[in-house]
This record gives structure tokens, C-alpha cells and sequence, in this order.
């Protein structure tokens, strides 16, 4: 099953299951309460996975590892290998 | 840095790793690449070997590709124009990176390590976790970076931390397996191979690695990239 089919088949359920509740749709007769608890809860989802989106993106572009060692140790090498090259006969 | 010691090859054990350099416009890095390849290959005394696969660049790459050929050797280093140059390669292992991945050059060890210590089908390196990294890049390269990241994570679930850094090993069988399957060109080939390999229960392992990239040319990451990105993601999400 594709990804996209496996998300659908989630949304699905879940979106049958809140329907359900929130609109009564079995006629359960279930107290207000569930109903009206249950409505919202598809935005609160959206909003939190959008706030934990936003956390933890801003977290890992925070702690995003700046190589400055590797980077001068490797501008150091080049200047050997354009020596060594020019020397072998390359011409660049 | 790690001690060197542990990372020394085992001639013993046969095996031969084939790198496979696709380029386009390096002119410039290739030669630099190949140097620091040569040296390090020759520290740790791995059996190795070199493939250029270049599509006739308009900037002459393959030209220079041969004039290393002829200074370093034949059985070192070959240079195609085609696109399969894996047919090439006589390694038992096969590692693919981007020419101008220059710093690479020690980091390769690594994956060898990693490699031998779970005998992974496939070892990829990674910018996102423990000691890996990037250097020079700016606010707005890393936001993007991260950012298409974290939405390839949400989407596809592909169980490795980097889709798009380009530097894996792989075990020579493995790729051709996967090559096979795999649909997508450029880079969300790349993305591809992996999200596959994990849908047929391939081991993938992950090395920290620090990307010091494009020492020359220009880096792309303009609109289109970001719109091309979108659009393979979206590719995969619905077809894998």
C-alpha cells in the first residue's frame, strides 16, 4: 500500500469515527457533552501538528551543526592537492 | 577525530570499493576530489577504484577526468560517458556521492566501519543527526533544508534521518536491485533508493557526516528547486 493510500485509509477511519460522535449519526443518544467535545477536535489536531511542526523545525535549524574545523582543514588540503596536481601535469 | 587505526583495511577480506563520481560542470572539484581520494585510499589501503560518469558537461569535465586518468592509472580510475557506469565497476561495494562533496575524503572510512559493523545492505550519511553538520550555509538554506526534511519525514516514514544528502555505500548487489526499481531522475532518485530499500527490508545504517560542499560553482536552492522538490516528494508519497 502507497503512503498516500495508507493516509487516506487513516483520515478516513478517524474522520468516520469523529462523524460520528459529533453528528450522532447511529442516533446513540449520546450525552451533549461527547458532541460537543468531539466537534472541534479536528482543528485542535491541525493546530497542535502545526505548532509541534513549527517547534520542531525551529529546534533543528537551532541546533544545526556548523562545521567549521572540517571546513578549514579541508581548504587547507586543497592548497596541497592544487601543488600536487599542477606538478603531475594537470593543467587546470 | 576518530583514531585512524580502527578504520585501516583488512586486505584480507577481498573487498574492493568502487566510487562512482556523477558530475556535471566540476571541472574545477573533480580533480580535488580525485586527489584527496587517492590520498586517503592510499592511507587506509583500501582496494578501490574510481568511475567519472559524466554526460558530456559543456564545460569540458570529461576532460579532465582523462588527463587524472593518465596520471593516476587505468585500473585506478575510469571515466564514461554513460549514465549506467555501475556496469563499470568491479567492487563488491559501491559508494555514490556528488563531485563537489569535496570534504568527504576521510568521512568515507566511516561508512566502511559502520558497513562492517552491522553488515548493512546500504550506509547512508547524514547532516541531520549527532556530530553531523554544514558549513557556511545561511539562515535561509538551513530553514529550507530542514523544512523539506521534516515534510519528507511526515510523508514517507523513511526510517533514515537525510533523503537528500547525497553519500551512501551500498553493497553492490543492493544497488543493482534498487536501481532497478527505482523510477525517479536526479536527486528524488536518490530519495527513492532509500524509502525503497526500506520497503524491502534492506538494513540501512547512518554515519554523521560534515558536508563542506561546492567549494566552487553555485549552489542550487532557488524557487525551482523548491517546486521541483515538491512536486518528486508528492511523487513519492502517492507511488511508493
Amino acid at each position: 500500500m502507497t503512503k498516500l493510500l495508507q493516509w487516506l485509509l487513516g483520515v478516513s477511519l478517524l474522520g468516520a469515527v469523529w462523524a460520528l460522535v459529533a453528528f450522532d449519526l447511529l442516533e446513540l443518544s449520546l450525552p451533549r457533552t461527547y458532541r460537543e467535545v468531539a466537534w472541534p477536535i479536528p482543528l485542535y489536531l491541525l493546530v497542535s501538528f502545526g505548532c509541534y511542526s513549527l517547534a520542531t523545525v525551529g529546534y533543528r535549524v537551532a541546533t544545526f551543526n556548523d562545521c567549521n574545523e572540517a571546513a578549514s582543514e579541508l581548504h587547507e588540503q586543497i592548497k596541497e592537492a592544487k601543488e600536487d596536481l599542477r606538478k603531475k601535469g594537470l593543467k587546470m | 577525530m576518530a583514531s585512524r587505526k580502527s578504520l585501516q583495511a583488512n586486505r584480507a577480506n577481498g573487498d574492493k570499493y568502487s566510487v562512482l563520481l556523477p558530475t556535471y560542470n566540476e571541472r574545477e572539484n573533480l580533480p580535488l576530489i580525485v586527489w584527496l581520494l587517492v590520498k586517503y585510499f592510499g592511507e587506509s589501503g583500501h582496494d578501490y577504484e574510481i568511475i567519472v560518469i559524466d554526460d558530456g558537461s559543456p564545460d569540458g569535465t570529461l576532460e579532465v577526468a582523462e588527463q587524472l586518468q593518465k596520471i593516476y592509472g587505468d585500473d585506478k580510475m575510469v571515466s564514461t560517458a554513460y549514465i549506467h557506469g555501475m556496469k563499470h565497476a568491479t567492487g563488491n561495494f559501491i559508494i555514490i556521492m556528488d563531485a563537489d562533496l569535496i570534504n568527504s575524503h576521510y568521512y568515507y572510512l566511516f561508512l566502511f566501519r559502520k558497513q562492517k559493523e552491522g553488515d548493512y545492505d546500504l550506509v547512508s550519511g547524514t547532516r541531520y543527526q549527532g556530530s553531523g553538520g554544514v558549513y557556511g550555509w545561511d539562515l535561509r538554506r538551513k530553514l529550507i533544508s530542514r523544512g523539506a526534511n521534516f515534510l519528507a519525514q511526515v510523508l514517507l516514514r523513511p526510517g533514515a534521518s537525510d533523503l537528500t544528502g547525497s553519500f551512501r555505500l551500498y553493497k553492490k548487489k543492493v544497488l543493482e536491485s534498487l536501481v532497478e526499481r527505482c523510477v525517479s531522475k536526479g536527486y528524488v532518485f536518490q530519495m527513492e533508493m532509500i524509502v525503497r530499500a526500506r520497503q524491502l527490508n534492506y538494513t540501512v545504517g547512518e554515519v554523521p557526516i560534515s558536508f563542506v560542499d561546492r567549494v566552487y560553482g553555485e549552489s542550487k536552492l532557488g524557487g525551482n528547486e523548491i517546486v521541483s522538490y515538491a512536486k518528486g516528494l508528492l511523487t513519492l508519497f502517492a507511488t511508493t
